[in-house]
Formats: structure tokens, sequence, C-alpha cells
């Protein structure tokens, strides 16, 4: 079937959702990963910043990205008319 | 599926799993009644391991089926909320319910890859996989993969892809089963497998996926219930807070501080640890002297030791007024002693390693890639970082958690099923590092600087149990309990914790019943998958494409039978080491699977020849590395860039990657019929599509 013009705005803006949403799981698992030794310094909740963020902190953001990524694309699917039927 | 059918369906659903909740408490505060009136302990293990089991089998009954659609993807029916808590039965491994807090007691933040790997990992199958293959809507992965690329080498290639690595991981299961059940019934290893494996089987065999499906949420109840209950008492105890993930940030400075004291030799506690230290380092530098002396004397030093042992026990069973307990020791170590020359090799090396460790500073828990020069350091994150990586894109590749997104009933169902699967997960692992926070504290706190003649009851009764999960030895003779006298095996740190946090044993029933509901449920996912590839992928789609629906399921079970007595025979020969059987099927999984399933959404000029060569040489380089580098494998060729052979699918992802990227580019661009397939998938609805859209 020959996609329309409104069909690949709807893909556009998937990338680019997906796209953000995996820069912030980078920045949150690899960047501060990368820096753990540098935020140790930092406290939160009796924490060490990068204890806290790796052993809860990323976790949370995770579960966050998934939620906010189906809430999303379930009004985008509404919005540029590709959802499915009600059951 | 009309609109009203499926709401009653959840409805339904929902009544039925509340009242099995509550039945399962209502269970369990029974059996401590009669703890209390007196039940011998042996017997609440026998009631909570049969009765859990009976269950998972009443399930298998109930949902027994023969429609091809029920067996293969439950009917397509499973509600989001639902799915998740399946995905995470699934997910949730022996690894995870029993090992995973003890890697973190022993290792620190370094251990808490683990959590990230598995839990991150989800993130990439929300947003790059789950629902393209809702919206695909076949059975098995291998069958993405033949529909995607065309033609039977890429399904094959999948095929052969998901067996191995499935195996591979069902393995680590079995094992954990085999493990739980013969510990707490005291069956033996290889009678606890099987009977494990009865309950894997009539769940499974009977319904399929159907089956499969609602035992899991069954189990995942049980599984959460399992291992939270122990770690909330234990927090009230050390901090008066039940909510564990919050409370013990304050619990992990104290830890620190402890940890400070213990290696200051200036506080009366670590002046203690001090002297047990240099013990072992004196001990250790006597076991490396008695290894120079063997490369140099051979089975002539060998010998001339023997007999000054064999010696001393003659000479003290001379005198008339000797210890019994000296000359019971001097036997022991002339009956100890050595058969020969590799044998002595092997066990004075590994006594001095032990001994090295032990000697060391403790590691402070809390500090990211401990150690003494900036080079190891470094190494210690490459390494962290890369085994993160392998494990997050594992886990979007592993056949049978991808396979459990077919099962909603739409597209958007699996995106929120993915939501909620993680959900589910992170329950566990939130909690499980601050689990071992605060074993730590107790053993930090009230174990060390105990005396040896009143040592914590839970201490003494997994000493006498097994030696290899707790012993502690008093070397420098004070009568007091020094952290370097203490070790401990990482799986005690989960199934000790009800008795650490003085609860009653139905407890560590409930939490053995837990660690058996966590390796099953993932076990009957696993074999579910590889039984599914075979009789669906080669069966059907190779061999007999008109096979009728009857014969197609007779095949399906069949096939079950004989891979699950395969596994259980392979496992009952012990095969290596769980966690390299686990680290070993994240990274087949992520070279295998990952860059063609992941290119063959995203990027339409992917094409056949770029999915077999980028398949084929994520395989190839992943297996290569490990076998080159794993000490199992008896090579242990050098290191590439460092990387440790747990995070080889590094190499093999990125070679999967390369390979389907200039495989496609180097020949011609795939036909109308997969471009027209790719937007399909793309898109939760299309008008081509044909199906009527309710408004």
């Amino acid at each position: 079937m020959q996609l329309t013009q409104r069909h690949r705005e709807y893909w556009r803006k998937n990338l680019r959702l997906t796209g953000m949403l995996l820069a912030i799981w980078f920045v949150a698992t690899f960047v501060v990963g990368w820096f753990a030794r540098d935020l140790q310094s930092i406290t939160i909740l009796g924490f060490p910043l990068s204890f806290f963020m790796a052993a809860q902190g990323a976790l949370l953001i995770y579960v966050i990205l998934i939620g906010y990524y189906a809430w999303r694309m379930e009004r985008l699917d509404r919005e540029y008319d590709v959802q499915e039927g009600e059951r | 599926m009309a609109a009203p059918g499926q709401s009653r369906f959840v409805a339904q659903l929902k009544r039925y799993y509340a009242l099995y909740t509550g039945g399962f408490i209502g269970f369990v505060v029974l059996l401590s009644i009669f703890e209390q009136m007196g039940m011998p302990n042996k017997m609440l293990g026998y009631i909570f391991l049969g009765a859990t089991v009976l269950l998972y089998a009443g399930i298998g009954i109930l949902s027994r089926t023969s429609d091809v659609a029920e067996y293969y993807v439950a009917g397509r029916r499973v509600p989001a909320f639902f799915n998740g808590m399946a995905v995470g039965a699934d997910w949730m491994s022996a690894a995870s319910f029993i090992g995973l807090a003890g890697t973190l007691y022993l290792s620190g933040y370094d251990g808490l890859a683990f959590v990230l790997g598995w839990t991150g990992g989800f993130v990439l199958v929300a947003l790059l996989l789950a629902p393209y293959l809702r919206k695909f809507g076949q059975y098995t992965i291998p069958d993405f993969l033949g529909a995607r690329y065309g033609g039977r080498i890429p399904r094959t290639i999948g095929v052969f892809a998901a067996i191995l690595c499935s195996f591979t991981y069902v393995i680590a299961q079995i094992y954990g089963v085999g493990l739980i059940t013969s510990r707490f019934t005291g069956l033996d290893f290889g009678t606890g497998v099987f009977v494990g494996l009865g309950s894997i089987l009539v769940c499974s065999f009977l319904g399929g996926m159907r089956a499969v499906t609602w035992t899991q949420v069954a189990q995942y109840v049980i599984l959460i219930v399992a291992y939270m209950i122990p770690v909330i008492w234990l927090s009230v105890k050390h901090t008066g807070n039940p909510v564990p993930q919050v409370a013990y940030g304050y619990v992990l400075q104290k830890v620190t501080a402890r940890e400070q004291a213990l290696n200051d030799p200036a506080t009366p506690d670590g002046a203690r640890e001090a002297e047990v230290r240099s013990i072992l380092k004196q001990r250790e530098k006597t076991t490396e002297d008695q290894l120079q002396a063997l490369e140099a004397g051979g089975a002539a030093y060998l010998a001339e030791e023997k007999g000054r042992l064999v010696k001393a026990a003659a000479e003290l069973k001379g005198k008339r007024d000797a210890d019994p307990k000296a000359i019971a020791a001097a036997d022991k170590a002339v009956a100890e002693f050595p058969a020969d020359v590799d044998a002595a090799r092997k066990a004075w090396r590994a006594a001095a390693e032990t001994d090295r460790v032990k000697a060391a500073p403790i590691a402070a828990h809390a500090e990211p890639f401990a150690g003494p020069d900036p080079a190891t350091r470094d190494k210690k994150r490459k390494n962290f970082l890369a085994l993160v990586l392998c494990l997050m894109v594992g886990t979007a590749a592993l056949p049978h958690i991808l396979m459990r997104f077919y099962t909603t009933p739409t597209v958007r169902e699996a995106r929120q099923s993915v939501f909620w699967a993680l959900f589910f997960i992170s329950l566990l692992y939130i909690t499980a590092p601050a689990l071992a926070v605060l074993a730590k504290y107790d053993v930090y706190t009230l174990l060390v600087g105990s005396s040896f003649s009143e040592l914590p009851s839970w201490v003494s009764a997994w000493a006498s149990v097994d030696k290899s999960l707790m012993s502690v030895t008093d070397i420098n003779h004070d009568g007091i309990v020094q952290l370097a006298e203490v070790n401990i095996g990482g799986d005690l740190i989960v199934l000790a914790t009800p008795e650490i946090a003085g609860l009653p044993y139905v407890v560590t029933a409930l939490v053995a019943a837990g660690g058996l509901a966590a390796a099953l449920s993932t076990a009957d996912g696993l074999m579910l998958t590889i039984s599914n590839s075979l009789s669906h992928d080669v069966y059907y789609k190779m061999i007999d494409p008109k096979a009728p629906t009857g014969r197609r399921l007779f095949i399906a079970k069949a096939l079950l039978l004989a891979v699950a007595v395969f596994a259980a025979y392979i496992t009952s020969l012990k095969p290596g080491h769980i966690l390299f059987l686990v680290g070993a099927a994240f990274s087949l999984a992520a070279s295998a699977f990952f860059p063609a399933l992941a290119l063959g959404v995203f990027w339409k000029r992917a094409n056949k020849a770029g999915a077999v060569l980028g398949m084929i040489g994520g395989l190839a380089v992943c297996m290569y590395y490990m076998y080159m580098t794993y000490p199992f494998f008896g090579v242990n060729a050098p290191l590439w860039w460092d990387i440790s052979p747990i995070a080889s699918g590094m190499f093999g992802m990125l070679a999967g990657f390369v390979g389907v990227i200039v495989g496609s580019l180097l020949t011609a661009a795939p036909g109308k019929e997969m471009q027209e397939l790719v937007d399909h998938v793309r898109y939760p609805y299309l008008e081509s599509d044909g199906k009527d859209r309710p408004v």
C-alpha cells in the first residue's frame, strides 16, 4: 500500500521520540556509569549518587521511559489515525 | 474477539488472581500456625514445595488445549498487566532470585552491572522490538526473520541460535531446580532435577503457552512475596522502617563507616583484623614456598612432605597424653594430602589464592571500580560498562522473552505490557541491593566481634549444612570473630535472610518455594521456546507445511518431552558454572538476534544477504571469543582490549551490525513485498491490513 504524507510524518515522529528516549537511557546508564567515581562524593538520601543511580535511579528512569513511550504512542496513533480498533 | 468478551475475561482474571493471592497468604499463615504447634521443619518444607508444585500442575491441567493459537501464543488475549507479570516470572530466573543479592554482597557497586543490565534491556525491548513484533503477529522469533528476510536460511539460523541460547540458559535453570529441591527435601541432586522437571512438563505439555502464561502469573506472586517478606523484616529490625529501598541508604553509610574502622589498625577491631590478615599472609607465603619446592622437587618432594605428616601423626599417637583433637587433625591432614603433583599444584594454588584474597583490606561496598592504580580502575570500568551493554542487548534478544509479546491482544497492549513487565521486575531488582547491604550490616556489626562460643544461631546452623556457604574459623585463636575469619558463599544471602532476620522456619520454606518458582517459570518459557522452534519452524514451516493441526501439536508435545529429558540429562552431568552459562546465553542472543531484528524494523534496506552475514558473523565471533578466553575451555588466549569473556557479546554484536549493514549494501535492495511488510509492522493499523476497525 502507498503510504500517505501523514503516515510518513507519524513514523518520523515515532523515530524522533524513540531517539530521544534512547538518548536519556544512554546518559542514565553509560554516561553516569563512566563518571561513577566522580559522582561518589555527592550524597542523596544517604547514598553516594553513583551507587543510588545504579541501584535505583536508573531503574526508575527506565520504568518512566517505557511508561511515557506507551502513553505518548497511544496518543500519536490516534492523532494520525493508525490506532487499532477498540476491543 | 468482541469487546465485552475481553473485558469480562479481564475482570474474571483479576478476581481469580486476587482470590489466589489471598489464598496463598492464608496458606502461609496456616502453616506458620502449624509450625507453632510443633510441626517439624522438614515436613513444612515438603508441604510447601509439594503444594506449590501441585498448584502449577493444576493450572497446567485446567489450561490444557488443542488449539494452535492457544498452544503457541495463549490465544493472543493476555491483558497487558498479566502479560507483564508473566514476563516478570519468565525473566527472573534462579540466578536473579538466589544469586543476585549474593553477587551484590560480594562485589558491591561492581555487581550492580547485573541490576542495570537486566532492567535497562527492557527499554530496548519497548522502543525497538515489542510493538513491531506484536503487529507482525506470528508465533516465533524465527518466524519474523523468515518473513522479513525471506527464504529458509535466515529462519534456519534463527532456529539454531534460538535453540543454542535457550538451551544454554535452561541448563542453568534446571540446575537451580535440582539445587533447591535437593537442599530443602533431602532428595539427591539427580532426583531433584527430575522431580522439578516433572512439574515443568505437566504445565507446558498440556497447555503450551496458555498454561505457561497463567502458571507464570501465579509463580510471580509467590516469588515476589517470598523475596519481600524477609527483606522488609530485616529492614524493620535494623532501621525501624518497613521500606527497605528507602531505608538502606543510611545503613549503607554505617556499613561504610564500619569498613573504614575494620581497615584501620589504630582501632581495636581493626587491630584484630590486621592480626588475622598477617597470619593469612604468612600462610599464603608458606603455601607459595611449598609450590616452588614442588615445581623444583616434583613427586619426590611430595612424597617427602607426606612422609613428614605421617611421621608427625604417628609421633602424636605415641604420646600418652596426646589431645584426641590434635590426633584427628593430624590424621585428617594425612588423609587430605594431595595424591599427585597435579592435584597438589591445584589445591595449593587455590589455598594460596583464598588466603591472598582474605588477607587484603575490605573493599568499600559503595565504591565503583575500586583498584590500587588508575589502570586497574579503568579496566574495571570498561568491563562494567561492556557487561551492562551485553546484558541489556541480550535481554532485548532472548527469544523466550520476545515471544511473550506475541500474546497480547493489541500493539497498544504490547507497549503497555513492557511497562508492567519492567515495573514488576524492578520490584525485585530494587530490593536486591538493599538486601545485600542489610545482610552486610548484620555480618559486620553483629557477627564480627561476637564470641566463638556464642555465634548467632543462623551462622552455626548454615555452617553445619554447607561449608562452602558459611564457615568461620578462629585463625588467631582469640575466641572472637573477625571479618577475615568469615567465609560466605553468595547464595547464602537470600537463603539465610529469614534466619538472619529471626523469622520462623515457614518463611525459609517460603523462600525456597520462591526460588523454585523463579527457576521453574524461566525453565518453562525456555523449553517452550526450544520445542516451538523445532515443531513450528522446522517441522511445520520447513518439512511439512500441510501438516494438520492435530499432528502439529502432537509433534510439538513430543519434542517438548524429548528436549526436557535431554536437558535434564545434560544437567545431571553438572556441566560448568551457572553464571557462565547465563552470561553465555545473553552474549549469544545479543550477537545472533539483536542486529537482524532491530535493523529489520528500522532499516528497510536490510536484506537477506545482510541478515545471513550478520547473524552468522555475530554468532561466530561471539563463540570464538568465548572459546578462546573462557578458562573452562582451557585455551586462555590473550583478551581483546581487556574485555572479560562474560561480555564476549560486545564483539559479537558489533560483528552482527557490521555484517547486516555491509551484506545488505553489497547486494540488491529487498523487493517491494518486503518493504510493504516493514510498513505493515511499523503502523499499528493500515488500511491494507484489511481487518475491520470498529471505531
